[in-house]
């Protein structure tokens, strides 16, 4: 194993010397795919925006299955791209593994959290963003019943859920916060029909606005919502154009920025967590065209006075992920 | 838990199985003529690709219909040329089929639309709308019988009813026609319908074609009925719920249409927490209901419910003479 190992290092490190010449930066993006128009296609604008600004060029991979997922990397890592950005949670156990092998490489990972020297980790402060369009669902809804339809059943999820219900309470402690997980395999990324039997099934509970965080699940429940007249809410990537006037708004995930970011920082970067909240630019709610008949102005306000409180640090969301425990709902 | 939601439970119930009973009743001309059909799923795929693909290209849903029956059809071929001219193993050429189907949707569409593997949303004469049943209106008002009538039977896009008159179309062809009988009997006994004179190898083509035909119409369901345009992988195993459905069944049609409604109404079931919680006095994990159908299939084929036999010849290749 140790042999194997060195082997395997010494191997590595040629492959480095070789490929320190042109160290292109690369991007692997997850199951959902490239163009999932939510958190893939979010990370594929920051690299090619990063690729438009600087005239330099990156590598990619799209996963096809779980079982790549190693392969990809070594190659990737071998091959002398650096630095190596991935984007999901499920890259996590993997980087764990390969990263020592590769120490003058630097990975980042976005989502979840591997402490190596030469990792930077790029995670979210979804609860925060999912808060404030939780106050915009339970100011828009008049039923007060809001929906949240999740993807898979994983506790990033479920920190998307709780931080939507708090900023529900907060705006009308008497709400019912319906939440659902379209299930608990990687499938539940991609069952729009899931997601719209659904979404039904929360209308008919009473629920008028519907927050959907689940991948290629979610054009599903935004489609489903559009048709029953109701408002549903986009996430990661701003999805409010798929339904012009339908779609309250979306939580949206710089992702982008944070793989711009890494490009810009290139080899020998900071490593280390990364936390993209509020105050940082990390997460938002979304305004355009599409969406600003729908908002009025005093709701706005008020969101933007809880965003301005939430960065500053006044006012704290409870985080899932920090104990596994939400205050106001149950799993 | 009132009777509102029992109508709510049982409307989603008849959408969610739709899909699987089409699925089921190919698979069941198929498996009854000796062909295991595997390659259900790549067939629904192909076909709600397509059909997403022409709707929104034609801007009519019925081309599109045409278009992914087409579809389905060539994968259906191509699945008789293996396993019946070449005489190939049928289960390795299904896998085939789903992999190649899982691929290539996916492929063609990042290609044609660039919208990374799916189509764009389907608006319009490109989508199934709900049609209303007669008199769905004015009966609506009438206790217990008006919501049966107007909210769970009335409001659905027209394959819903199409895949529910398959059922009793499935039972007279195969069991009250000289077609249905030779082609049950290529699926027991192909030699004895061979000395009769009667084609196998047509027999067996005929059947698969129809599978594909009704796989079509399914994955058309998906695609422009149930939802607004095709997402990759859309199919998420519906294809294997239909095949547990049909052993389920013990191959027959009316107990296919049983089979699709319980596993429908599992599905549905697991969508509403707060009827589960109604219902059960424990918490009941909805992944449990999710799995349902093929805890039941395994129940059924390991023989403690009845036995399962399937069409004898299944999945042998017929050979005329050694």
């Amino acid at each position: 194993m140790t042999l194997m190992r060195s082997i395997l290092g010494a191997a590595a490190g040629l492959a480095l010397t070789a490929g320190a010449v042109m160290a292109d930066p690369a991007i692997i993006f997850d199951l959902g795919g490239k163009f999932d128009k939510s958190f893939n296609e979010s990370a594929f604008t920051g690299a090619q925006r990063w690729a438009e600004e600087t005239g330099g060029k990156f590598r990619e991979i799209e996963m096809q299955s779980e079982a790549q997922r190693e392969q990809a990397l070594r190659r990737l890592a071998e091959s002398g791209s650096n630095p190596i950005v991935m984007t999901g949670f499920a890259f996590g156990n993997v980087l764990e593994q390969v990263a020592p092998d590769y120490p003058d490489t630097d990975f980042v990972i976005i989502d979840a959290v591997v402490d190596l020297p030469n990792v930077r980790s790029v995670v979210f402060s979804e609860q925060e963003g999912s808060y404030l369009v939780g106050m915009m669902a339970a100011e828009a809804s008049k039923t007060g019943t809001v929906g949240f339809i999740g993807g898979m059943d994983i506790p990033l999820i479920r920190k998307f859920a709780c931080g939507y219900a708090q900023g529900v309470m907060a705006v009308n402690p008497d709400a019912n916060v319906i939440v659902n997980m379209t299930g608990t395999t990687p499938a539940a990324w991609n069952d729009p029909v899931k997601g719209s039997e659904l979404t039904q099934a929360q209308i008919s509970q009473g629920a008028d606005v519907i927050y959907a965080a689940a991948g290629g699940t979610g054009v599903g429940v935004l489609q489903a919502a559009a048709d029953a007249n109701i408002l549903s809410i986009g996430v990661d990537s701003n999805q409010n154009h798929m339904h012009p006037g339908k779609v309250l708004t979306s939580m949206v995930k710089r992702v982008d920025n944070a793989v711009e970011k890494a490009f810009k920082d290139g080899p020998g970067m900071d490593s280390g967590m990364m936390v993209m909240g509020l105050s940082n630019g990390g997460v938002a709610y979304a305004l355009d065209e599409y969406n600003d008949s729908l908002i009025k102005p005093e709701w706005k306000a008020s969101v933007d006075a809880a965003a301005a409180k939430i960065a500053s640090g006044e006012l704290t969301v409870h985080d899932y992920m920090s104990d596994n425990t939400c205050p106001v709902i149950n799993f | 838990m009132g009777f509102d939601t029992v109508i709510q439970v049982l409307d989603s119930t008849l959408r969610l199985s739709t899909p699987l009973l089409l699925a089921c009743l190919a698979g069941l001309f198929s498996e009854r003529s000796g062909i295991f059909d595997i390659g259900l799923e790549a067939k629904m795929l192909v076909a709600a690709f397509f059909s997403a693909a022409v709707a929104y290209t034609t801007g009519s849903v019925w081309i599109g219909l045409l278009a992914g029956i087409a579809a389905s059809l060539v994968f259906a071929g191509i699945h008789g040329l293996a396993s019946i001219t070449f005489r190939g193993n049928q289960l390795i050429s299904g896998v085939a089929l789903n992999f190649l189907a899982s691929g290539m949707t996916v492929l063609i569409a990042q290609s044609w639309f660039k919208q990374g593997g799916r189509t764009p949303s389907l608006i319009g004469g490109a989508r199934f709308e709900p049609i209303d049943l007669p008199f769905a209106g004015s009966v609506a008002g009438v206790p217990i019988v008006g919501p049966i009538y107007s909210d769970l039977l009335s409001g659905h896009s027209v394959l819903v009813y199409v895949a529910l008159l398959a059922v009793p179309a499935t039972w007279w062809l195969l069991f009250r026609t000289r077609f249905g009988l030779r082609l049950r009997a290529v699926g027991e006994n192909p030699a004895a319908v061979d000395t009769a004179g009667v084609s196998v190898v047509g027999l067996r083509y005929a059947a698969v074609g129809i599978a594909g035909v009704l796989c079509g119409i399914a994955g058309a369901y998906l695609a422009t009925g149930l939802q607004a345009g095709f997402v990759k992988e859309m199919t998420a195993g519906r294809g294997y719920i239909a095949l547990a459905a049909l052993i389920f069944a013990k191959w027959r049609p009316w107990h296919a249409l049983g089979a699709c409604w319980l596993f429908g109404l599992l599905q549905a079931l697991a969508l509403r927490t707060d009827v589960v919680e109604a219902i059960f006095p424990f918490r009941m994990p909805v992944q449990l209901l999710d799995s349902m159908p093929y805890i039941l299939t395994v129940v059924i084929l390991a023989g403690f419910v009845g036995k399962a036999i399937p069409p004898r010849a299944g999945g042998q290749p017929y050979v005329k003479e050694r």
